[in-house]
């Protein structure tokens, strides 16, 4: 069985791979790179969320944070490797410490998505009102509204003037992108991921196994935001500028629907999800007929509708079907409501493709 | 001496209700104990406050010589505790072997969970199910695979909260042979309402009422005990 999963991450990443090296000669490397920026931002949501069973309305805090960070370390210090590693361990820090207040305070599935949406909202409010000359982090001026521009970009370590960019960049962003891949795949395959999911499972089960669950959500909410502060840490690099835009509702809103149109419960899904939609976007952006956002808006509804599962494990179901080998069997005792998206999950992740 | 469980005083208020007033209860080693008491006699509100799921108003609870009042569930388990709830508490998205896996996989490595697992499936009889997801399995299954996941914590102490509920005779028999079997080498406490299912496994019994220890007493001093017929059996006649 631990085999079977160690092909299919492999070939997932052989695809995957190979999809990098194609990608360049259909869209421009340059979209493509924030699209990759997207996938590994949605991944961290899927993770959370899809394996550990914790909705998180604020995955954009940790994205924002980890390019500020990186963005005001990179002013102060002018070369990338530091602040680089700074835009991870902050937003990991940070979701450490919210994750414990949240889950060492037994909060609630509803209370724990209240919290995390009013922190992006302060994230926000906070961010914005810092345009006076006052809001200074050594040499950096947090600019408000503004942002910050004009940091030193990613650069080969050790050497500030070898900028990693264009092209290269692109292909530092894929190859992270399948290392957290694989990283995430090994963290599920490994005790500490199987207990995670036994608690999306059933929370109070493992708790009476002897397992802490409450410092295991928190590590687990951490990781999310490293993930997420890493995606962070590249858009940096790539708008060469952070504005407080980065930590908004519409941007946090925006992960929760890559994740689950692509399907949660899976993490090829909230990838794919993410860079299918961020594609769109980049697209309709493009023309002033339809409205963007009433678009998303319709794409969620139907995804919801008729894709309950999300778009990769149903295609995984579907290409199960063709070989016959997959049963569709419904759970019994399926019939009690107010399960909804958790059985989604649920399904998904035991039917559809645990890729 | 060689109490394993005592509660002194123990008592859990929920608002103006008192559902666990003043219990004092002692356990000894290796033995096997059945609560039993009408409805809203407080015999799960009792347990919960045994395994930390609810935190006593008042009075304390000592297991194994330490004080574990208002400890947290995962802090009683650890010290050796299998805990089954009244509903089936199993992870309905797994299979049984991983559903086993994880709980022997507490306290051993990866491979030597491994074996933990296999064993506590063939002493339950769970092998042909065992690669089938839990969700889709009855409800007698499931408690079994609920026993499975305790027994394979290998714990001192066993608290089964209506083990046999919703199962069929064959099943229930079958449970109560393995609760036989387990308490070789645990102490176990067992809230029950099955008759018929606490005779075939009982030596001492105590019944709640309102909260309260009515009395407490071999099976069969009780089953004859007029008081207990009235609060409790006589209701079921």
């Amino acid at each position: 069985m631990v085999g079977g999963e160690f092909r299919k991450t492999l070939a997932v990443i052989v695809v995957a791979f190979v999809a990098m090296l194609i990608g360049p000669s259909l869209i421009d490397s340059y979209t493509l790179t924030v699209l990759i920026i997207y996938g590994m931002l949605a991944l961290s949501l899927g993770l959370i969320w899809g394996y550990g069973g914790i909705l998180c309305f604020g995955q954009a805090v940790f994205f924002g944070l980890g390019a500020y960070s990186y963005a005001i370390a990179a002013t102060n210090i002018g070369e990338s490797t530091v602040p680089f590693l700074l835009g991870i361990a902050i937003p990991f820090a940070f979701a450490f410490l919210l994750g414990a207040m949240m889950f060492y305070g037994r909060l609630s599935d509803v209370y724990l998505g209240v919290i995390t949406l009013v922190v992006t909202l302060i994230f926000y409010k906070f961010v914005n009102s810092t345009a006076g000359p006052e809001y200074v982090i050594g040499n950096a001026r947090l600019g408000g509204f503004n942002g910050i521009p004009g940091f030193q970009t990613l650069n080969v370590p050790g050497d500030p003037g070898a900028y990693i960019y264009d092209i290269d960049f692109y292909y530092f962003c894929g190859v992270a992108l399948l290392v957290v891949y694989a990283l995430v795949r090994w963290l599920l395959a490994s005790p500490f991921g199987r207990v995670a999911v036994a608690i999306r499972e059933n929370e109070q089960r493992v708790e009476l196994m002897g397992y802490d669950v409450r410092f295991r959500k928190t590590v687990l909410f951490a990781v999310g935001g490293a993930i997420a502060g890493l995606s962070g840490t590249l858009f940096a690099s790539w708008a060469e500028i952070v504005t407080p835009g980065m930590f908004s509702l519409a941007q946090s809103a925006e992960i929760i629907i890559w994740c689950i149109v692509g399907g949660l419960g899976t993490l090829v899904g909230p990838v794919v999800g993410a860079m299918a939609l961020a594609y769109l976007k980049f697209l309709l952006g493009q023309q002033s007929l339809v409205d963007t956002t009433l678009v998303f808006g319709l794409i969620l509804v139907l995804s919801v509708l008729f894709l309950p599962r999300g778009v990769v494990p149903t295609l995984g179901l579907l290409g199960r079907k063709r070989r016959g080998g997959g049963s569709s069997r419904r759970r019994a005792g399926r019939g009690r409501s107010g399960r909804g998206r958790r059985a989604m999950q649920e399904d998904a992740a035991k039917e559809g493709a645990d890729v | 001496m060689s109490s394993v469980l005592e509660t002194r005083g123990l008592t859990m208020r929920f608002g103006g209700v008192t559902a666990v007033d003043t219990v004092d209860f002692n356990l000894q080693r290796k033995e096997l104990r059945c609560l039993i008491g009408p409805n809203g006699a407080g015999k799960s509100t009792f347990f919960k406050c045994l395994t930390g799921q609810l935190k006593p108003s008042d009075g304390q609870v000592f297991i194994d010589g330490a004080e574990t009042t208002g400890w947290d569930p995962h802090q009683v388990a650890r010290l050796g505790v299998g805990i089954k709830t009244q509903v089936p508490s199993v992870m309905d998205g797994l299979s049984v072997r991983e559903n086993i896996w994880l709980a022997a996989n507490r306290t051993h490595g990866r491979e030597q969970a491994r074996h933990r697992a296999a064993d506590a499936i063939e002493r339950l009889d769970l092998g042909t199910i065992a690669n089938s997801e839990v969700g889709r399995l009855s409800h007698g299954e499931r408690q079994r695979v609920e026993l499975g996941i305790v027994i394979a914590g290998e714990p001192w102490l066993i608290l089964l909260d209506e083990p046999a509920a919703g199962m069929t005779a064959e099943e229930v028999d079958r449970m109560a042979d393995i609760i036989v079997d387990l308490n070789r080498e645990a102490a176990i406490i067992i809230v029950e309402h099955d008759m018929q299912f606490i005779r075939s496994i009982a030596r001492k019994v105590t019944v709640f009422s309102q909260g309260r220890i009515l009395m407490e007493d071999d099976v069969d001093a009780v089953m004859q005990d007029q008081q207990v017929r009235d609060v409790y059996l006589g209701k079921k006649a």
